[in-house]
């Protein structure tokens, strides 16, 4: 049985009001063709699970930048927010609710989420607003916060390369948070930049079995992706 | 000028964090004979400068998503591996941007009255790296200290900042308080004081703003 689907069929899961969380990191390692396609779907009220807003260079069609210009997130769980001058400004007039977690918190509460965990104990934030509300417990005489487990209905990841099985390989630091996030999902779609033949992945070289991934769909091409990024950090002017 | 001299805190053999916005330039400044591994919290070790464009790869980037190269014997791992090394204490040194600081070595940098950008991995950095280094601009586009007797944004971490360099001066944290180690020329110790909220006291071996 293969998990390969279309981008349309990807998105058959998808519908308003559902918590859904989003691989990479501000755009790097993302799965850029699903986010455009969740963009037009329209879908709203999402709660939306990403580690950090759009790139910093982004324009109006890129990574989850247009899901808060539509206006289809309701609420935001991150770590930083301050890229997308959108999603600052609803987040000011109170439009939109954010949830800010230390980063290292943040993918260790998906990682419970994914693992079978309650939660987890971290120093990280012991002194800081971070701390309010929350559980403090010490241990042999260190004071740690009690961060509890997050997890999605449906997840978005982006690895390199898929197999029909939904074996996933990544690649170079665009792993970032695609392996911990397509865990701790009900439902797992991952984007890849090429489908292989079972057995073209060696097992040494898979980041995410495919157990844990529910359907695999053709993003773009490494070619493809080098042109859209080369076209970011050159406007941006980062490359040149 | 800050990021140059920030590059010079950093020792041969150290295990370095650069933080997101100015200290992500750091790495254009630091001496090529020094042996420092970088680390970048969105999950890699042994990055190296910018490349140039041709040579950049959309799979490697650094924490602020711009594209770094990788050097021979640099390794890639996921986000919780990343942030675990950042807790566990295995980071020797992290370079932070600093919205405030304060003469006791607290940080704020991820919030202000009406603009919350968000904590990123600072906090993180602040809890388990051995020496963090502040960097920030001396004073606000009004003029006001931003190294102050007290923070008085939310804190990204208590009395765990070691090291402050801003455009003016370089400040070492002590229990006894800031010791101003390095001026720049055209400022003499009082002309600092009146641009400067925070107390401190002058090293013994205080010497000119060092840019190399």
């Amino acid at each position: 049985m293969s998990k390969v689907v279309t981008l349309n069929q990807a998105m058959e899961k998808l519908h308003d009001g559902m918590t859904i969380a989003i691989g990479g990191f501000a755009g790097v390692g993302g799965p850029l063709k699903c986010l455009r396609k969740i963009a037009e779907s329209g879908v709203k009220d999402l709660t939306l699970i990403c580690v950090a807003n759009c790139h910093p260079f982004t324009v109006a069609e890129f990574d989850v930048y247009p899901l808060f210009a539509n206006r289809q997130v309701k609420k935001f769980i991150t770590c930083h927010n301050g890229t997308n001058p959108v999603a600052m400004e609803q987040s000011r007039k109170g439009e939109l609710e954010v949830e800010f977690f230390p980063m290292g918190t943040w993918i260790e509460k998906l990682r419970a989420g994914g693992a079978g965990l309650g939660g987890v104990l971290t120093p990280t934030g012991v002194g800081t607003l971070v701390e309010q509300g929350k559980r403090k417990i010490t241990v042999d005489g260190k004071e740690y916060l009690l961060e509890v487990a997050l997890r999605a209905e449906l997840a978005f990841i982006k690895g390199f390369r898929a197999d029909p099985l939904g074996n996933i390989e990544y690649r170079g630091v665009a792993t970032n948070t695609n392996p911990t996030i397509a865990a701790a999902a009900d439902y797992t779609v991952a984007e890849v930049n090429e489908i292989v033949a079972i057995g073209d992945i060696e097992p040494i070289r898979v980041g995410t079995p495919c157990i844990l991934v529910d359907a695999v769909v053709q993003g773009y091409t490494l070619a493809e992706q080098e042109a859209v990024f080369q076209d970011l950090w050159t406007r941006g002017g980062i490359l040149k | 000028m800050i990021s140059r001299r920030a590059a010079l805190e950093l020792q041969d053999g150290e295990v370095v964090n650069l933080g997101f916005g100015m200290p992500m330039a750091v790495v254009n400044f630091i001496p090529k004979e020094r042996n420092v591994v970088l680390q970048s919290e969105n999950g890699c070790f042994l990055f190296g400068p910018t490349p140039r464009l041709g040579q950049q790869d959309s799979d490697v980037a650094n924490a602020g998503s711009m594209p770094i190269t990788l050097r021979p014997g640099a390794s890639t791992f996921d986000f919780a591996t990343s942030f675990g090394i950042i807790r566990g204490g295995h980071v020797s040194s992290a370079i932070l941007g600093a919205l405030e600081v304060d003469q006791e070595g607290s940080i704020a940098n991820w919030s202000m009255p009406g603009r919350s950008p968000g904590m990123g991995g600072a906090m993180d950095l602040v809890a388990g790296a051995r020496k963090i280094i502040a960097i920030l601009l001396h004073a606000d586009k009004s003029g006001a200290s931003k190294v102050m007797k007290q923070c008085s944004l939310p804190l990204t971490g208590k009395g765990v900042v070691k090291v402050i360099i801003t455009d003016k001066a370089v400040f070492r944290v002590t229990p006894g308080g800031l010791v101003l180690e390095e001026l720049v020329a055209d400022l003499n110790v009082e002309g600092l004081r009146s641009i400067t909220e925070a107390d401190f006291t002058i090293a013994p071996d205080l010497c000119e703003y060092r840019l190399a």
